[in-house]
């Protein structure tokens, strides 16, 4: 069985050849650009990426970078408020914008002989918003209607917003993204013009345009429509504040009637995929699969799905892409009638056996190869390949880290894994949530 | 100068892209139709199969039995445990997913070209040789009684189970395809084979294939997959009528955003009108942020996030929904917004500029929806289940561009019920309260 998967695991290794076709270039103005290839399909994704988060926000003003955000799609010095969107509707294309810690961005979906029109609107709003305060009221309405929806009324982001808090003693990657709600209530224009005249410019930006385009045609539409756009010299610098050395458990227990069910998180710093070095990373990622990504093969979902029958649901996960430290968490629920004190302590138990024991080499063979077909997978997927990109260049990564990041996974040894749980899965650094409905729950 | 850019721009769109997919129809020996289309570019293979009937489909009394049998096919099959057959499906990185609609039961599969025959084997068997193990059931059984529990917090879900139950009776569509704890716990093996015999049968099968296979290939390949299924099903439901007058439901819940899912009853989908209103619900909720609901909910007064309606011709009733969540001190205000929108369109109509700027829309976003393997697989099986022929996705936009104004105008005007529309609002609404 193992030599026929080893066999299974050569032939993948030809497959991946097959990558995606990615050009890259940069801008006078210091304007990345990455073009990715797929003629499949005359569509095309064109994505401006500002290097700009939530995580950046001035402190007291969260909840500014997500507000520009939605600004964005009101008017300039040539778009009437709505006009942007109205356009690339009108040519039959969608669009949208989202925020995350470390990035911003825009992005349309149209037919492709329509990427000149969406880079004359998108290099036009770079630097001609009109930020007017009878647009800002109603949209600070809508914002809050966002939290509202996606927090308020509901207790596990909740939950998760007292967690990460917690876990961030010093960065602001414990901050919502969406700002608490008394600080968006008290965004002024001048946060967010400030915002916008410092941090959206081209020099901290990534295009990535996808589909079935032509590179070189590509760099002359950027260079026309953005190119032309001076670079911002005041452009700080993205330090942000780090994690002290993180030296006592935090455990917090969320009430909530709401939640339907109590169940437990258990988080802990954990290092990101820095540029160059993104070894720690990768064992992390099959970590996670280890301990808790099948529900019928990790040995979170053996021990407590399978053998035990102490929950419900159990999970690991690694969020590897972050510009600065991130985290590994467990989650599980326990079944009816086990308390969340057993089911912690049996996943703690099964972590303790996982350090003890020899990692299967079945195990290892089988998620190199899900590995590996997960990139085959990812061809198909073009607006996802454009994500993957923007994403990575815009937390710190290059575009020969992306392309080196499938090798690096392949590589990653059983020793690496023991090494990297060994230093990550300190409860020192750590926070365990509890989240119940009641306080008979929390036991 | 405001308008300049969409003047200028809407001139220069007259030639929108078509579909360029090449559609081809098999039939196996064995008699299975199937959609092929060859994409070798790329060395995997995307599969949809559909059976109608889904979970509507449940005997009397075993509400949810449906559903748990889709949950248990990836739980153990021939030999294999559950374990065993992930294991299996993990080495050869394959995926399956088996899903239950009402209406419906989907089995999606992607697999690479070097596993085709294994994965396919393995598919196999978890279709046609589920056991059905009496560890696997109670485990999954768990599983959906936590989902329930979720659900009966959770203010959409409410809304939707409140919703559903007063406009559907006794019809499957009046309950939630999970089943309730008690008929769950019923459950047996015994029910799950039934289950499984009644809905998984080739005379409601339809597939589609996309990737880096050849129409050869397809037919053979069908047969072994699905061939050994019965041919012959359960009979199906008979239609219903949307039994929901005009009104407002307010359902008590303590959290501070109230959601209100609300609609009348609609059109079938093979409806000669059925474009008309497919065109009037894009213009008044379904199109995003130039719909007139967003317009005027949101952009204009700042009372929610989003606001959506929907035209959902099931197949055995026909309604038109739509939902909107504001804080419970605005949510009447979104709710009359709503209803003059509503009004507003059954009397009024839209502009011939309303109209045209739709088209325009649907029209170019159409051929966009085939970029990818998975998804042409997806868009294929959804026609095949309305009876429309491969020629459709040439022919669309045509349907779309002949319907008229006075259409619009006419349908809007019987399509659309103000007085009809029934709001199921869950939450802490202010000056909001139930009719009857």
């Amino acid at each position: 069985m193992t030599r026929l998967i080893a066999a299974l695991a050569l032939m993948l290794t030809a497959i991946a050849a097959n990558a995606e076709e990615v050009t890259t270039y940069m801008l006078d103005n210091g304007m990345e650009v990455v073009v990715i290839e797929d003629n499949r399909a005359p569509v095309v994704v064109h994505m401006l990426w500002y290097k700009v988060g939530s995580a950046d926000e001035p402190e007291g003003a969260s909840g500014v970078a997500h507000f520009l955000e939605h600004l964005m799609f009101k008017g300039t010095d040539i778009l009437e408020p709505g006009e942007f969107s109205e356009v690339v509707a009108a040519n039959g294309g969608s669009d949208n914008a989202f925020t995350s810690y470390d990035y911003t961005a825009y992005f349309q979906r149209v037919a492709a002989d329509r990427l000149e029109l969406m880079m004359q609107m998108e290099s036009n709003r770079m630097n001609n918003l009109v930020i007017d305060p009878a647009e800002v009221e109603p949209e600070r309405q809508v914002v809050i209607e966002e939290r509202n929806q996606r927090t308020e009324n509901n207790p596990n982001a909740l939950a998760g917003e007292q967690f990460r808090a917690a876990q961030f003693q010093n960065h602001r990657y414990g901050i919502p993204i969406i700002g608490w709600r008394h600080e968006i209530d008290d965004l002024s224009i001048a946060d967010l013009q400030n915002f916008y005249d410092l941090y959206y410019s081209p020099n901290n930006t990534v295009l990535v345009v996808a589909g079935d385009v032509d590179p070189d045609e590509v760099l002359e539409l950027a260079r026309t429509y953005y190119g032309v756009i001076p670079a911002e010299p005041q452009l700080p610098e993205r330090l942000r504040p780090e994690e002290p050395p993180q030296r006592a458990e935090r455990r917090l227990t969320y009430v909530d009637p709401r939640v339907s069910q109590p169940y437990l998180i258990r988080s802990y710093l954990a290092p990101e995929r820095d540029a160059g070095a993104q070894e720690e990373a990768a064992a992390l990622v099959y970590l996670a699969e280890l301990l808790g990504g099948s529900s019928f093969t990790s040995d979170l979902g053996q021990a407590l799905q399978f053998d035990t029958q102490m929950a419900v649901y159990t999970n690991a996960s690694y969020g590897g892409s972050s510009l600065d430290d991130t985290t590994f968490s467990f989650v599980v629920v326990p079944t009816d009638g086990v308390a969340l004190s057993e089911a912690e302590a049996a996943m703690d138990q099964v972590i303790a056996n996982f350090m003890n024991a020899e990692i299967d080499p079945a195990r290892m063979d089988s998620l190199r190869t899900q590995l590996r077909a997960s990139e085959v997978y990812a061809l198909d997927d073009t607006a996802g390949l454009a994500r993957r990109y923007g994403a990575a260049l815009t937390q710190g990564l290059t575009v020969a880290d992306v392309q080196a990041w499938p090798d690096i996974l392949q590589a990653v040894t059983v020793d690496d894994i023991k090494s990297v749980a060994e230093k990550v899965l300190n409860r020192e650094q750590a926070v365990t949530g509890w989240v119940v409905a009641n306080q008979e729950e929390a036991r | 100068m405001p308008r300049i850019l969409t003047a200028i721009f809407l001139a220069f769109i007259a030639s929108i892209a078509r579909a360029e997919i090449d559609i081809k129809e098999v039939t196996s020996d064995g008699g299975i139709n199937a959609w092929v289309v060859e994409e070798p570019s790329i060395p995997f293979v995307a599969l949809e199969i559909r059976f109608r009937g889904g979970a509507n489909l449940d005997l009397p009394g075993k509400r949810g039995a449906t559903n748990l049998m889709m949950g248990l096919l990836e739980e153990g099959s021939g030999e294999m445990s559950a374990q065993e057959f992930q294991t299996a499906r993990e080495a050869l990185a394959a995926s399956y997913r088996f899903r239950a609609f009402d209406d419906t039961l989907s089995i999606s599969a992607q697999f690479l070209t070097e596993n085709k025959d294994d994965a396919l084997a393995l598919l196999r068997q978890a279709l046609v040789e589920p056991t059905f193990a009496q560890t696997a059931l109670d485990r999954v059984r768990a599983q959906v009684l936590s989902g329930i529990a979720s659900d009966e917090k959770d203010p959409d879900t409410i809304a939707r189970a409140v919703f559903d139950a007063a406009a559907f009776g006794d019809h499957p569509y009046g309950t939630a395809i999970d089943g309730t704890v008690e008929s769950v716990n019923a459950l047996t093996r015994e029910d799950m084979i039934a289950a499984h015999r009644n809905a998984l049968v080739r005379e409601r099968l339809y597939v589609s294939v996309v990737g880096d296979v050849t129409v050869d290939q397809v037919g053979p390949m069908l047969d072994a997959l699905l061939g050994d299924l019965p041919a012959e099903g359960a009979p199906l439901q008979p239609d219903v009528g949307f039994g929901l007058g005009g009104g407002v439901t307010v359902v008590d819940y303590d959290t501070p955003q109230s959601v209100a899912l609300f609609g009348h009853s609609g059109m079938k989908r093979d409806d000669e009108d059925f474009f008309a209103a497919f065109i009037i619900n894009h213009v008044l909720g379904a199109g995003g942020f130039e719909s007139r609901l967003m317009m005027e909910v949101r952009q204009k007064r700042g009372l929610t996030y989003g606001i959506g309606t929907a035209l959902v011709p099931k197949f055995h009733a026909e309604m038109m929904i739509g939902q909107v969540a504001s804080s419970n001190e605005t949510i009447a205000d979104a709710i009359a917004v709503t209803r003059d929108e509503w009004r507003r369109m059954a009397e009024e109509g839209m502009s011939a500029e309303e109209l045209a700027s739709a088209k325009t829309y649907l029209t170019g976003e159409y051929p966009l929806r085939f970029d990818g393997n998975s998804e042409i697989a997806r868009i294929m099986v959804g026609m095949q289940m309305i009876d429309l022929p491969p020629s459709y996705v040439v022919d669309r936009n045509d349907f779309i561009d002949a319907v008229t104004l006075d259409d619009i105008n006419r349908v809007a005007a019987e399509l659309l019920q103000p007085d009809a529309l029934h709001f199921v609002v869950v939450g802490k609404p202010q000056g909001l309260e139930s009719t009857n």
